[in-house]
């Protein structure tokens, strides 16, 4: 049995075919929310959610603020908002400052993960060039939750999993087969 | 550990209030989380509480903590979508009032106060009306005030004017000179600059356009339908309100009172009565 209540997910340079590669495998039933982070130029709208929509089983929408957290939904961060969690179970967003020379920030929103959702969330870095990220799934760990970073050797971009992996020597090296049938497994658990 | 620190910032939020009037306690928690957390790094406590201890003791201390708790990062004519909105499908209607009044509720330090005086001057409204410019963060105000920017941050301000538009050239309102830019005095002078808080204080004013973008969504939703009431109070009658690109009336007690005017660029209009 698996206390995980909360998937959230970090990509920037290689983004699309990573997710492209990942978020269509689960399945229809996948029973946990899931958020996702991934750097997008700030003037741009966020063409990955229909582009995304249209390949999987799962609702794919970009986040709104004060919405309720639901099972089974992939929430995106809106392009140039940080995304957070609140306790009560809502999203929140934020135009602070950028993290890490980006809003959305992966730190932003795994950290404020970790510290409402604590052991029952699962982090996972993916492929990118920058080090947004390694702080964040840091923070997974430390409440307890499950930290994934993708296969350097199947990255298309290899600083963003090597910073996280620097910064959590514990946490799970996966590739995105793998981390997709563990995601799925924690749905059927 | 984390339980101890969200009692130490509920504590310092409580303190804030009772000493200085400073309301936060209904902020939206992730963020105003991160901001003390950063605060207390930054200006080198040992802990949220070690903060509380300085700034009951030291007014002094006051104004630090409320740049890392009211800092808003804003551009002019951020969202151009949204200015070109107000000047092709609200302005129509803003014409046909003899005298107008805007009010740009949480100002920040301004740039949102120049980008709609320099497109009331555009579409030929500035002298009609008057600005109402409000903030809690007297520091924010008073470089709002000022009008004067980094020269780096020009670049993006006039394309964002040129995306929205803008029937000048943006560099016809300030003067640049040693990595600034002063914006000019004549933008300023139909604008009251006011201390004004959401939380707590009053409408003061009947408005035709209320401009309040990304700082709803530092609110807690009770808070937010404080805020939301007080501007259905303050619109007059088919008056308008302007959110941020992703924020809603959705999840409001007020929802009712609002039509979705142009829905794409959350711009709403109060219902008639």
């Amino acid at each position: 049995m698996s206390g995980a209540r909360l998937i959230v997910i970090g990509a920037s340079a290689g983004a699309v075919q990573a997710l492209l590669a990942l978020l269509p495998s689960l399945p229809a039933s996948f029973p946990l929310p899931m958020l996702v982070v991934v750097h997008v130029p700030s003037d741009r709208d966020n063409v990955l959610v229909p582009l995304l929509q249209a390949k999987c089983r799962l609702l794919v929408k970009e986040a709104e603020d004060k919405e309720p957290i639901l099972g089974g939904v992939i929430y995106f961060a809106p392009s140039d908002y940080h995304l957070l969690v609140e306790a009560e179970g809502t999203l929140a967003l934020s135009t602070d400052e950028q993290v890490n020379y980006s809003r959305p920030s992966i730190d932003v929103l795994f950290e404020s993960a970790a510290d409402a959702y604590g052991a029952g969330v699962v982090g996972v870095v993916m492929t990118g060039a920058n080090h947004d990220g390694a702080a964040g799934l840091k923070a997974v760990l430390d409440a307890g939750g499950v930290a994934i970073i993708q296969d350097r050797t199947e990255a298309y971009a290899t600083a963003m999993p090597d910073a996280a992996l620097e910064a959590c020597p514990t946490a799970f090296t996966m590739t995105l087969d793998s981390i997709a049938s563990y995601l799925s497994s924690l749905g059927a658990a | 550990m984390s339980e101890i620190e969200d009692l130490e910032i509920q504590l310092l939020l409580e303190a804030l209030y009772q000493r200085y009037h400073y309301d936060f306690r209904h902020y939206a928690r992730a963020s105003i989380k991160r901001r003390l957390t950063q605060a207390r790094s930054q200006l080198g406590f040992p802990s949220i509480s070690a903060m509380q201890d300085r700034v009951l003791h030291d007014p002094a201390m006051l104004p630090r903590l409320l740049g890392f708790l009211t800092v808003q990062v804003s551009e002019m004519f951020r969202d151009p979508s949204y200015f070109r909105a107000l000047r092709e499908k609200v302005v129509p209607h803003l014409r046909t009032y003899p005298s107008l009044k805007v009010w740009i509720a949480g100002c920040s330090t301004g740039e949102e106060v120049y980008s709609l005086a320099i497109l009331f001057r555009e579409e030929g409204l500035y002298d009609r009306t008057i600005f109402y410019a409000t903030d809690i963060n007297p520091e924010a105000l008073a470089a709002a005030e000022a009008g004067v920017y980094a020269l780096d941050r020009i670049r993006k301000f006039t394309e964002n004017h040129q995306k929205s538009g803008g029937r000048s050239s943006l560099s016809d309102y300030y003067t640049a000179a040693y990595g600034r830019a002063v914006f000019d005095k004549s933008l300023r002078n139909r604008v009251v600059f006011s201390d004004h808080s959401l939380v707590t204080d009053a409408v003061f004013a009947e408005m035709h356009l209320i401009s309040c973008r990304n700082v709803m969504i530092y609110f807690d939703r009770p808070l937010q339908d404080r805020a939301i009431g007080l501007f259905r109070e303050s619109l007059t009658r088919k008056g308008f309100l302007g959110l941020g690109s992703k924020e809603s009336l959705r999840f409001s007690a007020h929802a009712a009172a609002f039509s979705e005017f142009a829905a794409e660029e959350k711009i709403y209009q109060r219902r008639e009565p």
